[in-house]
């Protein structure tokens, strides 16, 4: 077995690389927050949050990839297992957004609700996290609060500590007209987010 | 029963005492093991679609009236999974500093000149043997406040997506013989042996004679991680 080439921090000056168009650079970029389009079915929703540090304090250069299936819960790319029907050509699944595009370094995924991929799992996004001062990035998964039944069932949800699913959950804001759900991060204190080992 | 050869990781600790940014930002809590979190299917469907040549060309990439300055290279290698196999169509994106070690980035603040026409950022896809290439400018140092008088050592950045979600990656590339690569705590956040991995290799085989030196870099990615079944 060869050894893997090791992680190094993501350094605070990746959005013009990756994200350009977030940070007022040309070039097109392989995913945004903007994940739908009018050809994509399913429910829209909006995904919005922010990271928090150890003290508090709001991360401005984290960069947030998410990952998920289409409304009918199927995945995209090229190399998929095969799964009944085919996955929403219009929609890859992919978005990305840099924390320190806006000033208070919020991130907003507009995307559609996904289906729950198989019997068990309950509808959720994979989320991977860089960040400056952190040497590997971290992996996490946002669940939705209206999804209680869904959720109990779980499997992964029900392998978290009672006491730490929460930090998996994005909360609906009921006073928003559109559907909209909140999800912080925090890195480190009583409220960390689980991180899973992948 | 054949027994797998355990090999120490080669990744970095997300504490490292000595970069002083990990110590807000590092998870506490250990992370959490579920079996089958990722099914081994692949990672997200980035299109080649939008690739084009010039992508893979950062001295050419941001061109607004000229050449951009500094010494020119080529950086090239393959792409592996750890049994040696070959990953092609994987996406690689590079950013760096231009000659100066100022990066395009409006949030650095160092005060070294821009190059009009040098951006600093671009992206290839590997070939069916594994293969990426990329011609740019080799990148400067630059300061930076994690101690007094602290320097990084001249890096490029890299981030790939091999074949699945596992095999997610994003690492800083180093040059040999750089003096400052012993007193930067980013680096030295890799467990000893295994720092040379990211420091690419001069190949004078690859150079282009009159035009640019040339720096070998090898990535292995991770695996599909077993599942429970096989191991
Ligand atoms: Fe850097």
């Amino acid at each position: 077995m060869l050894r893997q080439t090791p992680s190094q921090t993501i350094g605070p000056f990746f959005g013009f690389g990756l994200v350009p168009a977030q940070y007022g650079f040309a070039g097109a970029a392989i995913g945004s927050g903007t994940m739908v389009t009018d050809q994509v079915a399913g429910q829209r929703i909006r995904i919005t949050g922010q990271v928090f540090d150890g003290a508090g304090m709001v991360v401005p250069d984290a960069l947030i990839e998410v990952w998920q299936a289409d409304a009918a819960g199927r995945y995209g790319g090229p190399a998929q297992e095969p799964q009944a029907g085919s996955p929403d050509a219009a929609f890859t699944g992919f978005g990305r957004v840099g924390t320190g595009a806006k000033p208070d370094a919020r991130f907003v995924f507009e995307t559609i609700k996904p289906g729950s991929v198989d019997a068990l799992q309950a509808p959720h996004l994979h989320v991977t996290l860089f960040m400056r001062g952190l040497l590997r990035h971290v992996c996490t998964r946002i669940y939705f609060s209206d999804e209680r039944e869904a959720n109990l069932r779980d499997p992964v949800l029900r392998a978290v500590p009672h006491d730490r699913r929460d930090t998996l959950i994005a909360w609906r804001d009921e006073t928003s007209a559109f559907q909209t759900y909140s999800f912080d991060i925090h890195m480190q204190g009583e409220r960390e987010t689980v991180f899973f080992d992948v | 029963m054949p027994t797998r050869k355990l090999i120490a990781s080669s990744h970095p600790p997300y504490r490292h005492r000595d970069y002083v940014s990990t110590r807000l930002r590092a998870p506490e809590q250990p992370l959490l093991r579920v079996p089958q979190f990722f099914p081994d299917r692949a990672g997200p469907p980035i299109g080649s679609t939008m690739l084009a040549p010039v992508d893979a060309d950062l001295t050419k990439n941001g061109r607004c009236n000229g050449e951009p300055v500094g010494e020119r290279i080529i950086v090239a290698g393959r792409i592996v999974d750890q049994k040696g196999r070959p990953l092609p169509r994987a996406l690689v994106e590079i950013w760096q500093a231009n000659a100066a070690g100022r990066y395009t980035q409006p949030t650095d603040q160092h005060d070294a000149p821009l190059d009009p026409n040098f951006l600093g950022a671009g992206r290839c896809e590997s070939d069916a043997s594994g293969r990426y290439s990329f011609r740019t400018i080799k990148p400067g140092a630059y300061p930076w406040q994690n101690h007094p008088n602290a320097w990084r050592p001249n890096h490029i950045h890299l981030s790939l997506f091999g074949s699945g979600c596992g095999s997610r990656l994003v690492t800083q590339l180093y040059f040999p013989g750089d003096p400052l690569l012993t007193l930067d705590p980013i680096f030295n956040s890799v467990p000893a042996g295994a720092r040379d991995l990211l420091v690419a290799q001069f190949d004078l085989d690859r150079t282009e004679p009159g035009i640019a030196l040339a720096y070998r870099f090898d990535i292995v990615l991770r695996g599909p991680r077993a599942t429970p079944r096989e191991a």
